[in-house]
């Protein structure tokens, strides 16, 4: 079965979701030039997006729908040619609408998990729930007698824990995009112990055609990138503690979101990170990894604490950033969660003390927007660490304890065979990240 | 012709444009445009009739009839004639010429002119579709997804293969350079507020025919603009009635108007025939020689345009257009300045717009109301001229103009 063959029936399951549906348009793009090519003509592709609510699906009919347009209105000059046979569609308008039909008409939305059950590839993107992705993958593969091909998207659970515990004998591979699929360029690719040779090339030709950058990783829970994240952000939530014996948890918290996002340059602080993927779903992957890690407890008790008072963070449907550790207007942050008061305080009224407290940026301060996309990256930076590691103000100084943490997860991460080299894991940080300098790095001696 | 107004050139450029807001429409550019240029002639009741030069409100506003527009502009236009005229990105043009010719024929003393476009109504990728129109639509289904800069690149393309691709590429990029730099002198200009530094070597960024045209980059092209222009056309009388004395105006001195076949292609792709011809009967119908006139506002829909129409004019033989622009005779400091505001490329084109908006910045610069953009006029090269383009040289109106004694 070649490359073609093997993606005329696909499933995604979890297509509703965040990663799911990103997953579902980029699979639909790819199968739909698939078959828009002379050679494929009489092929039918079909795509099966499940999931298990049908609302949830009406919603993602019209993500699609509205991507595809997008998607389309880039590459219409691509279009027109390869709808040059087609005299009826004359304008950029026909051709554009046409493309739209045509992926719609590959993709097969419904709440029916027997949908998988002629498929040859299925993508899952649900729960990072061990026993559910487990009893999801063993019916569909008990049903299908194609042998199919699984590409799991978990971000944290190991995937040769995956492959024996559903007999799959080699069929499966860790595939897992970023947040969001359409858009990071990143992809961890994860051979379980016995991942079959095919089911591994396929995946490489699969990422190429998707134009994403692949890096592979070693099978040890968390990965690359949930391995320095959940890591990184562990850290971040101790030193907020630790300060807290001399000043409120809220404004510690504020101070250490704010020597990630200024003083070490990242796109966000880490409690800002937090919300983004959801103060949920960071806690629920440190447990999944944790039980995997034989000497560290990858635990947070604050992060128990905030679930129990019932603030998760994530986003809502459109995007925007729900409140979390920190309360977001129009996308940003404009204060901070006390757990004593239960309730947010206002940056305003504390943030100029604790600014002082930090000290000020160094004088070549740039924010990240900045640099991460300015020419003169790596010299910027350079001159901006260099004049911080000169400094001895306490933000310096909790920034270089931070940068030699970040510094020694990524270090260990390759000591401990999870990445192949220091390459990997910065390339992991700056594409899937966006950070805009790997943590493994020499700018604080 | 007296009285010129200029909204500005809304779109990509310009700080106060965003796409997901709200812009102002066709009725706000007509009236902003009609109001600025009576209350230069006293007020409505001195106008006779109107015209209004407009490509395609049909398709990016879902407008059709907009000479009934004109009464919105002021009460005193009530039950008063008032035309449109259309012939692509020459409709503005049309105007003027509908209006002079109803001067000559003295059934109308004033005539109030404007062109109008809102362009920004849509995508680029779609009104591509739109602007296509000013094409032969039988040839569409053939034609790039970007229609006219796919044409435009085709003649580009023969130039490079006959004269010299790097030769070629130079004389454009200058000629976007001079554009940029007039048009940050003029505070209506699409581009008045760019500030690269090193345009040139823009102007010098490699074509990417996979998203775009194969012979041209973004910064050949002109804007997509929204905007509205207008400007009264006056006889002698009309001028005593308004109170304008003849030294605020221009003589409009004379016309020359060509027609090329839509449906044929060009004999050969180096050469704007039509508008060869139509500046060759301009000329010769006012008595000059080119050597006289003092500034051209040509229709540089494309880099290419710009040159072509040197060697189209007879500034340049042919073949030697991107060398007369390199060189920097076309400047504002140069041998012939063209283009003093920007033209299409740097002040802005809201299509059927811009052949008033020529005249007015002709009218500006021979009067001495051009501001900061102002340049000399030697009195041994007293004359202007406007070149106005519709679709692949297909309608093309020139004009020759002077100051009023």
């Amino acid at each position: 079965m070649n490359y073609t063959e093997r993606l005329e029936n696909v499933t995604v399951i979890g297509a509703a979701g965040k990663m799911g549906s990103g997953i579902l348009l980029l699979t639909a793009l790819e199968m739909t030039d698939l078959s828009l090519m002379p050679e494929n003509k009489d092929k039918t592709f079909v795509l099966n997006a499940v999931d298990v609510s049908d609302s949830a699906l009406k919603g993602l009919v019209e993500y699609i729908r509205g991507q595809v347009q997008k998607a389309a209105e880039k590459k219409t000059v691509a279009l027109r040619k390869v709808y040059a046979h087609r005299t009826d569609l004359i304008e950029n308008g026909d051709i554009i609408n046409q493309y739209v039909n045509d992926v719609l008409a590959v993709v097969r939305p419904t709440t029916r998990m027997e949908a998988a059950y002629d498929s040859k590839v299925i993508f899952e993107a649900i729960k990072e729930d061990p026993e559910l992705k487990v009893r999801i993958i063993k019916q569909i593969d008990s049903n299908n007698k194609n042998n199919p091909w699984f590409y799991t998207n978990t971000s944290s659970i190991p995937i040769t824990q995956l492959d024996e515990t559903a007999g799959l004998g080699g069929r499966i591979i860790g595939f897992h995009f970023y947040n969001p699929p359409a858009i990071q360029k990143l992809v961890e690719l994860i051979d379980a112990k016995y991942t079959q040779k095919e089911v591994h090339d396929f995946s490489l030709e699969f990422a190429k055609k998707l134009k994403k950058v692949v890096v592979p990783s070693n099978d040890f829970a968390g990965f690359i990138g949930n391995g320095h994240f959940m890591r990184d952000a562990l850290h971040g939530i101790q030193e907020a503690q630790r300060l807290s014996a001399n000043m409120p948890l809220h404004e510690a918290i504020y101070m250490i979101n704010k020597v990630g996002q200024d003083f070490l340059v990242r796109p966000m602080g880490i409690f800002q990170l937090i919300d983004y993927v959801g103060v949920d779903v960071v806690s629920y992957i440190m447990s999944v990894m944790n039980p995997h890690l034989a000497d560290e407890n990858l635990h947070s008790s604050l992060l128990d604490k905030m679930l129990e008072i019932g603030v998760k963070g994530g986003q809502y449907s459109s995007g925007a950033q729900k409140d979390g550790f920190l309360k977001y207007d129009k996308g940003r942050a404009v204060a901070v969660y006390c757990t004593e008061k239960r309730d947010y305080v206002s940056f305003e009224s504390f943030a100029t003390k604790c600014d002082e407290q930090l000290g000020s940026l160094p004088g070549s301060y740039k924010p990240w927007k900045a640099v991460n996309f300015s020419k003169g990256k790596d010299a910027d930076l350079a001159a901006y660490f260099g004049e911080l590691s000169t400094m001895n103000t306490m933000g310096a100084q909790l920034a270089k304890t931070y940068n030699a943490r970040s510094n020694a997860i990524g270090r260990k991460l390759v000591s401990d065979g999870v990445a192949n080299n220091n390459q990997d894991v910065n390339t992991v940080m700056l594409t899937g990240f966006f950070h805009a300098y790997g943590p493994i790095n020499e700018y604080l001696k | 012709m007296a009285a010129g107004y200029n909204s500005i050139s809304l779109g990509t450029g310009r700080k106060e444009f965003n796409p997901k807001k709200e812009r102002p429409g066709l009725d706000q550019y007509v009236k902003e445009a009609g109001q600025g240029v009576l209350k230069q002639i006293g007020g409505a009741q001195n106008v006779d009739e109107s015209a209004i030069g407009n490509f395609m409100a049909a398709r990016f506003n879902n407008q059709g009839h907009l000479a009934a527009f004109i009464p919105m502009i002021d009460e005193g236009l009530r039950f008063k004639p008032s035309v449109r005229t259309e012939g692509a990105c020459a409709s503005g043009a049309l105007a003027l010429v509908a209006g002079i010719r109803s001067v000559l024929a003295e059934t109308g003393e004033v005539v109030l002119t404007l062109g109008v476009e809102v362009q920004n109504t849509v995508k680029a990728i779609y009104g591509a579709d739109i602007l296509a129109g000013a094409g032969y639509y039988p040839e569409r289904k053939e034609g790039h997804a970007y229609f006219f800069p796919g044409k435009f690149s085709d003649r580009a393309g023969a130039y490079y293969e006959k004269f010299g691709r790097e030769y070629a590429r130079k004389g454009m990029a200058r000629w976007f350079r001079n554009a940029i730099e007039n048009a940050r002198l003029c505070p209506t200009a699409q581009e008045y507020q760019n500030t690269v530094k090193d345009l040139e070597a823009l102007g010098l960024t490699e074509p990417n025919p996979r998203g775009f045209v194969d012979n041209l980059n973004v910064f050949d092209c002109s804007k997509v603009s929204d905007g509205g222009s207008g400007i009264a056309i006056l006889s002698e009388e009309g001028l005593k009635r308004c109170g304008i004395p003849a030294s605020e105006a221009v003589e409009v001195v004379a016309f020359g108007q060509a027609t090329f076949d839509i449906s044929q292609r060009p004999d050969d792709l180096t050469v704007m025939a039509t508008t060869a011809a139509a500046v060759k009967k301009a000329l010769e119908s006012a008595g000059i020689i080119k050597e006289q006139l003092g500034t051209v506002e040509t229709h540089d829909c494309f880099t290419i345009a710009g040159v072509l129409a040197t060697e189209a004019i007879g500034f340049a033989e042919h073949g030697k257009g991107a060398q007369f622009v390199a060189e920097g005779h076309t400047a504002r400091d140069g041998k012939i300045p063209f283009n003093t505001t920007g033209g299409l490329v740097g002040w802005g084109h809201p299509t059927g717009a811009t052949g008033v908006h020529q005249a007015v910045t002709i009218w500006e610069q021979l009067t001495g109301k051009a501001g900061d953009a102002q340049i000399t006029i030697h009195p041994d090269r007293p004359y202007g001229m406007t070149i106005n383009m519709g679709g692949d040289d297909k309608t093309v109106v020139a004009i020759v103009y002077k100051r009023g004694e």
